[in-house]
């Protein structure tokens, strides 16, 4: 196929399915705890981490992962502090981010490299950055199946989960920290305004057919990286941004299967 | 030995005293409720009972299963059955057997899935409270009744030695609710495990329970034994 005759939709591919199977890890498991917003959330304040690294003139990327973690962390933090409204403590982290992001972004000289953040640049990556997401998304693939169960029982019933035995806290931090670095990995490729998409429509498609949590995950990573593929060739045959095509063609998914369930009858 | 021992146990919030010098003895083997308008400290006096609130600045004693609750760390030994769990997992993607097998956490262990031996526990607490046949079902397709009873064989799975029980019948329709009080009377008396059980439900626990007790204002008020409350269930 002619597409794969250009060694930047291979490296597309590579890096976009890579990162379609791990997003949704950390996706099903933030649905789960109901904190959807969170990816949002942490990517807009990837943004002003993506600021002050092209201002300083160190690595955006680096720049990036280290305000989503304190900002996963500060999230975590006022979390704990206000457990009944813990969607405030998103609200007030995405408010600062953004707030940041856009004072920041005055001073940075190359706007044309901070815009590539915000809707991604996934056809545009350097070799560094693909080996960079390859290393990232095995370490969080692993760690997500060495914490599967722990995550599963805390999204679950915090409570009952520390009963149990979970180290809860322990594991709460490791699975803030995932959630920030693969955020901050996923902005610069697919975008930070596109990230959460990606975390949130492939667990919705997944649990209208899940019956336990296992295919849940599966069936969620399943479908991101059937959105990826698709986006990434309707991208290119026509011409179109792939970080927003992708997103697309997911929520084109998600309303197929909200009309197919409704014309068949089928409940839940 | 008790398995629960409190002492004069006091609990404030900021400046606002919940518990005022809570006395509560629970003997092993025995069946206890917990009666007590809104407001009067019954969720605190269970978050105590769970280690979820530190004692520290407060006055009075509290041992759990023989042990001062500061030291306390064996959990598995303590089971809990929560309130509202229709709500909880009303659209919660996970499989009953999945739900309890999540409980065997500290049996399977750090970075292991469950093998066979895990499996069997799972199948033999979902026989004790008749709900094998829905082990493959999702939770949020149960009725509450059907749910109230996996979260009871969650609980079991460890064979605790204190089984705590918070409002476990809220919202569970009155057929279901005898079969529940009549599982939880069973294994107390069969297996001696001891119950704690925060209840409204006056009536049923003076038939059930070995001692009610009541708590009013953060106070523990009035003691009642089985037969001791009146046709109406009245304290």
């Amino acid at each position: 196929m002619e597409i794969f005759n250009y060694v930047f939709m291979q490296k597309a591919f590579v890096v976009g399915i890579l990162l379609a199977m791990v997003i949704p890890c950390i996706g099903v498991v933030i649905v789960l705890k109901r904190l959807s917003m969170i990816g949002d959330a942490l990517s807009h304040t990837s943004l002003a981490g993506v600021a002050f690294g092209l201002i300083m003139g160190i690595n955006p990327v680096v720049g990036a992962v280290a305000a989503c973690i304190l900002a996963a962390l500060g999230i975590e933090a006022i979390r704990r502090k206000l457990p009944r409204y813990s969607e405030m403590s998103i609200a007030i982290i995405m408010s600062a981010g953004i707030g940041l992001a856009g004072v920041l972004s005055g001073f940075v000289k190359n706007s044309a490299n901070f815009n590539s953040f915000l809707f991604g640049s996934i056809v545009a990556i350097s070799d560094m950055e693909m080996f960079l997401v390859i290393g990232v998304s095995l370490t969080v693939l692993l760690l997500f199946l060495l914490l599967y169960k722990e995550l599963f029982y805390i999204a679950l019933d915090e409570r009952s989960a520390r009963l149990a035995g979970v180290p809860v806290k322990i594991v709460n931090f490791i699975f803030t920290v995932l959630t920030a670095v693969t955020v901050s990995i996923a902005a610069r490729t697919v975008g930070a305004l596109i990230v959460s998409s990606m975390m949130v429509i492939p667990t919705a498609c997944s649990m209208q057919f899940s019956k336990n949590y296992r295919q849940t995950v599966l069936y969620a990573i399943g479908f991101d990286v059937i959105f990826m593929i698709i986006g990434l060739f309707a991208a290119y045959y026509l011409g179109l941004k792939p970080g927003g095509t992708i997103v697309l063609v997911g929520v084109v998914f998600l309303l197929f299967i909200f009309i197919g369930k409704k014309l068949l009858g089928v409940k839940g | 030995m008790n398995a629960i021992e409190m002492k004069g146990l006091t609990f404030s919030y900021g400046g606002t005293r919940v518990l005022n010098g809570v006395d509560l003895t629970v003997p092993q083997g025995s069946f206890a409720a917990l009666t007590g308008d809104n407001g009067a400290g019954k969720s605190t006096l269970i978050r105590i009972l769970l280690g979820e609130l530190s004692l520290t600045g407060e006055t009075g004693s509290f041992k759990l299963l023989g042990k001062d609750i500061r030291q306390f760390s064996d959990w598995k030994e303590v089971g809990y059955v929560p309130q509202n769990g229709m709500d909880t997992y009303k659209d919660f993607p996970a499989s009953v057997e999945e739900i309890i097998q999540a409980n065997l956490y500290s049996q399977i262990g750090l970075f292991r899935f469950a093998g066979k031996k895990e499996k069997e526990k799972v199948m033999e607490a979902l026989c004790e409270v008749g709900m094998e046949p829905y082990r493959k079902r999702l939770i949020g397709k149960l009725s509450g009744g059907q749910q109230q009873r996996v979260l009871l064989a969650r609980a079991l799975v460890n064979r605790p030695r204190l089984l705590i029980l918070d409002e476990p019948t809220t919202g569970v329709d009155e057929k279901n609710t005898e079969e529940f009080y009549r599982l939880i009377k069973n294994f107390n008396r069969d297996e001696q495990m001891t119950v704690f059980m925060v209840s409204h439900d006056r009536k049923r626990l003076a038939g059930l329970a070995d001692t009610i007790f009541h708590l009013e204002d953060g106070v523990m008020k009035q003691i009642t034994t089985q037969g001791e409350a009146d046709c109406n269930g009245d304290l």
